[in-house]
């Protein structure tokens, strides 16, 4: 497995945004290589740049130095359409507040990008991923009609649907109640290792990161350990 | 007041949502003051120059017939007098002596004592009396410019008219009591009473009108005359206008155009509302914290109401505070733009009632459309507020609030009205653009709940673009009901004069006559026609007895007061065409009772307009009065015609049995239809050989119809943009409005690998569908009302253009791209980042 090239490689990653009181550095110099199939923990406190690396790792901001690639891909240059459509079937993202279209139902929310990818029997393969999540019978409720643990079931079907290469998911049990989280902990796990997907989770939970093959801790935009769980 | 110093708090954040509200009130009342300042500047005008543009204190108008002596020394004791004639001519100029070019004129004699206020401006400048001067026998003449480019005459050439000779002493510039006189067929010259005379044109019965100006002593009063006059004389069948109301058709005009502009500003003011109530739910939306927090703290329902309706108003205030600066600012723009081109007189100022009618009419209109959403609030518990959009709630918030909206609406109703010189017209508007708007928004609600029936389509891009338009919440009613309302009355003007033009420019020629022949003489009948039927194309060749007389009284009550209705007033506000005939005109249609027999030979009877006899509520048998040429006539109505006036012929609302009108000194009137290669030969044939007949070219005359009403048509479409424009504003208000959810959506999109292209796909698909469906419905409801009017009021079919058809449809489906895809622009470069890390 480890022989096979990282499904993530950043290679000395910054990334500075402005603000109104000037340039504030999010990330500095982050390095680290994700293999194909590992399941990986971001863990940190606010602030340390936890979802700013999920984001520069799935394409969605770009890197102002370094090199970032992904399921083999350099996407360090990419354009936002580009990066739009490297995204398709190789990246699942999983949110903490869901992001659901309201004005779809949960069957269409998961089949979407299934449809972008191309995918000929989508709302079949949509239908089968509600299934697995345990929403078989709340395919034609809207977002609004669903309770959060259903619309974050909802959100890793859609993720998970098209096998992408990548899982990222950022906290994503940060607003489900105790239960319902390790409900959807559950899936998380379970769905890439079935799809064998490399999962990249981001979380404040000491308890979820143990679930994860390794654990990577930031802080102030920098690594400041890298540990495989026992 | 608790309530006023909450919102005077709570105005501290920002009101950026009400942008929309804001420039749709200044739209409205920008426009209703603008026009109705503009009105009472030419009002005003009219009345201070009352005297200058009626040449008088008073006029006696008299048709066929001067004044006799008893009646001059009447006027003449009275006050200071000068007579005028009035008349159609032939001109002919005079080349080596023979009457070469020719042109029917608006011939005006006058006395030495004319004018006797204003002037007369002349090129080259000198006194009109000193132009006008009779040397042997010539007799001076002044004309405008245009006579002498038809005539190809310089000043100082020779002209003919009857049997007199002219010379062109000067170029008429203006007349000060111009605008007091009626339509014009050909260029006006003015002559002498002495001149006119030498004519040999001045016969009793030819269609001559006789002015008497007379100007009060300091101590005479104009209702004193008035009804001297009428004591005296009360059959002398004249028609006495005053100073009050020198212009009545100009003060008709500019009465009738600013009722239209002030609907087509109310209308505005309607359409904004439609974005106003939005502006307002996208408010009390936004802050549905602050009524949860003021609900929490005690605040009851009235309180809260209280709060949000004191802050919404005061922008409306500010806004009609806008609009009345804006609108007051018009006519001194116009003043500024057109100065002297100006055609009537005006007295530009600055007036209050046109001011606070826009006020009224602002304020009314935004507590009508802001009360009702502002009344759900304070109804519903911000519970259900969190989930409105998702399950709007059924309450339709608490009845005495919407009451009191209704009220307000009914009062901007009741006062357009209650102004309005025609009621029936504004009412018909009015109930027109509410049923227009009711209307287009349940075919709106019906179609979105058909959309939401549909099967959803398997493709991503117009999956999404059809929830967006059937998705709780969306803007697509209030767009297609705003905007459609607009094109709507676009559709439905453009429509009209489409069809009026039509009629005009193909109906017409096609069955009007080519030539109208006046002042036919008795003696000169059978000439006259042997002259026609010369030309072998001659058709459709009509000679009729005319005179002119006037209704005084219908079933024994004077025309002035009894019942009629304004769209028959016209009939009895001056003096008529009459004819006799023994047996029915070729093409009579009786709609009830009989013609006379052709023998008949007893007390007059009469066969009259049947829709004039609707609104002036005559039935068979009934008595008229006709004063003609100073003597009263009592007919009794045997029968009731059809009159089809759009033909362009001989129309006469009255014909009377033979017997005792064609005793009367008269002339007579003809029409034929020739083809067009004969028209010049004819012409100059009929006119060369009786001088003394006005031959009226119809094809000039559509074509000055046809000037005027383009005029009108462009006027009235640029007056319906301004309910355009305020449709494209709510539009906006409802893109910005729903700009987040397209923000949130286009993000969501991007993360799940749609590409900024297909994002904007949706778009295209979901705007491009709104206006399209806009388009058509208002097309639809377009042609509709302007078929409605087509048959109802103009009774002539509707002529369908697809050049507005495709306007509208494509007109609304291009606004609506354009504004909805300049709204996404900003969802659309967004980078999903950055509203992914946004609170």
């Amino acid at each position: 497995m480890h022989n096979s090239p990282p499904a993530i490689n950043l290679e000395d990653v910054r990334l500075t945004l402005s603000a109104v009181a000037g340039p504030v550095n999010i990330l500095n110099g982050i390095s680290l290589a994700i293999a194909a199939g590992e399941t990986v923990a971001l863990l940190g406190p606010s602030g340390s740049g936890k979802s700013s690396l999920l984001m520069v790792a799935a394409g969605l901001e770009s890197a102002t130095s370094g090199r970032v690639t992904v399921a083999g891909q350099d996407i360090t240059r990419m354009g936002e359409d580009g990066l739009a459509r490297f995204r398709r079937g190789r990246v699942g993202i999983v949110f903490q507040s869901f992001h659901l279209i309201p004005t779809m139902t949960a069957l269409e929310n998961v089949a979407v990008p299934l449809e972008l990818a191309g995918i000929a029997d989508a709302f079949d393969r949509a239908r089968d991923e509600l299934g697995a999540v345990g929403l078989g019978a709340r395919t034609d409720h809207y977002p609004g009609q669903l309770s959060g643990g259903e619309q974050q079931r909802v959100a890793l079907a859609r993720a998970i649907a098209p096998r992408p290469t990548v899982l990222f998911a950022d906290e994503p049990t940060g607003n489900l109640d105790g239960a319902t989280g390790a409900e959807v902990a559950d899936l998380l796990f379970a769905l890439p290792a079935r799809a064998g997907s490399t999962l990249f989770l981001v979380t404040h939970e000491e308890s979820l990161a143990s679930r994860c093959q390794r654990i990577v801790r930031l802080k102030d935009g920098r690594i400041v350990a890298d540990e495989r769980s026992a | 007041m608790l309530a006023l110093k909450l919102a005077r708090r709570e105005m501290r954040t920002r009101l950026a949502g009400f942008r929309i509200f804001f420039a749709c009130l200044v739209l409205g009342v920008a426009a209703i003051a603008g026009v109705e300042s503009l009105s009472a500047a030419f009002l005003t005008g009219l009345a201070e120059q009352g005297r200058t543009l009626l040449g008088g204190d008073i006029v006696v108008h008299l048709v066929h017939r001067p004044a006799n002596d008893a009646e001059m020394t009447f006027l003449s004791r009275h006050g200071r007098v000068s007579q005028t004639i009035a008349m159609r001519a032939m001109a002919y100029a005079l080349k080596n002596g023979v009457e070469d070019e020719r042109q029917l004129v608006e011939l005006k004699a006058v006395d030495g004592a004319y004018p006797f206020f204003g002037a007369v401006s002349l090129t080259p400048a000198q006194d009109i009396r000193k132009a006008l001067r009779c040397e042997a026998d010539i007799c001076g003449a002044v004309a405008e410019a245009t006579l002498l480019d038809r005539l190809h005459l310089q000043p100082g050439g020779l002209m003919k008219i009857g049997t007199q000779v002219f010379r062109l002493s000067a170029v008429l510039n203006s007349e000060p009591d111009r605008i007091s006189g009626g339509f014009s067929l050909g260029p006006h010259i003015i002559v002498s009473n002495e001149a006119v005379a030498r004519t040999g044109l001045i016969t009793l019965g030819s269609l001559i009108d006789y002015n008497y100006r007379v100007v009060l002593p300091s101590s005479g009063t104009v209702e004193g005359f008035k009804k001297e006059a009428t004591a005296t004389f009360p059959n002398a069948g004249w028609d006495i206008r005053d100073r009050s109301d020198a212009a009545p058709g100009i003060r008709r005009f500019v009465e009738q155009v600013t009722m239209f502009l002030t609907l087509v500003g109310l209308t505005a003011l309607a359409v904004g509302g439609v974005g106003a109530a939005q502006a307002v739910s996208a408010f009390l939306d936004a802050k549905r914290a602050e009524i949860a927090i003021f609900n929490s703290l005690g605040a009851d329902g009235a309180l809260i109401f209280l709060i949000f309706f004191f802050q919404v108003m005061a922008i409306a205030v500010a806004a009609v505070v806008t609009g009345l600066i804006l609108g007051a600012l018009l006519p001194f723009a116009v003043e500024y733009a057109y100065g002297s081109d100006i055609p009537a007189p005006a007295h530009f100022a600055l007036y209050a009632n046109p001011l606070l009618l826009a006020a009224a009419f602002g304020l009314l209109s935004a507590i009508a459309c802001a009360v009702p959403p502002l009344a759900r609030a304070r109804l519903i518990p911000p519970a259900s507020l969190f989930r409105d959009l998702v399950a709007p709630a059924a309450a339709r918030g608490a009845l005495p609030y919407l009451i009191g909206a209704g009220v307000a609406g009914a009062f901007v109703v009741g006062l357009a009205l209650l102004l309005a010189p025609s009621p029936l017209f504004a009412a018909g508007f009015l109930g027109g653009a509410a049923v227009g708007l009711v209307a287009l928004r349940l075919i709106a609600e019906a179609l979105r709940a058909l959309l939401r029936r549909l099967p959803r389509p398997r493709s991503p891009t117009l999956r999404l673009a059809l929830a967006n338009l059937t998705r709780p919440g969306a803007a697509t009613t209030g767009v297609v009901t705003a905007l459609g309302l607009g094109l709507t009355l676009l559709a439905t003007v453009s429509l009209l004069d489409h069809t009026i033009s039509a009629q005009v420019k193909d109906r017409l020629p096609g069955t009007a006559p080519s030539f109208f022949f006046v002042d036919i003489q008795p003696d000169e009948t059978a000439r006259f026609d042997a002259a026609i039927h010369r030309f072998r194309s001659a058709a459709d060749y009509r000679r009729t007895p005319m005179i002119r007389g006037r209704i005084v009284s219908l079933k024994g009550v004077a025309a002035k007061d009894a019942p009629i209705a304004p769209e028959a007033k016209w009939a009895v506000s001056g003096d008529r065409g009459i004819t006799y005939a023994a047996t029915p005109p070729d093409g009579t249609v009786i709609t009830d009772g009989a013609w006379w027999p052709a023998n008949y030979n007893g007390p007059p009877l009469i066969s009259f307009d049947q829709s004039l006899a609707q609104g002036m509520g005559l039935k068979l048998g009934d008595k008229m009065v006709i004063n003609v040429l100073g003597r009263e006539i009592e007919a009794t109505i045997a029968s009731f015609r059809k009159v089809d006036f759009t033909t362009g012929g001989q129309n006469f609302i009255i014909v009377m049995s033979p017997g005792l009108i064609d005793k009367a000194p008269h002339s007579f009137l003809a029409t034929v239809r020739v083809d067009p290669k004969d028209e010049e030969p004819l012409y100059r044939g009929i006119t060369d050989a009786f001088p003394n007949i006005s031959t009226i070219r119809v094809k000039d005359a559509i074509a000055q119809v046809n000037g005027l009403l383009q005029q009108l048509s462009d006027g009235v479409r640029a007056a319906s943009l301004l309910t355009i424009l305020s449709g494209l504003l709510v539009l906006a208000g409802a893109i910005a409005a729903g700009s987040r959810g397209r923000l949130y959506d286009a993000t969501v999109l991007k993360v799940l690998g749609a590409t900024r292209g297909r994002v904007a796909l949706v778009y295209v698909v979901e705007y491009g569908v709104t206006g399209v469906l806009t388009g058509l419905l208002a097309l639809g409801a377009g042609t509709l009302a302007a078929g409605i009017v087509c048959r109802q009021v103009l009774e002539v079919p509707l002529a369908f253009d697809a050049g507005v058809a495709l306007l509208t449809v494509i007109g609304g489906g291009a606004a609506t791209l354009l504004f909805g895809l300049i709204g996404a622009v900003s969802a659309l470069s967004a980078r999903p980042a950055a509203q992914l890390r946004a609170p």
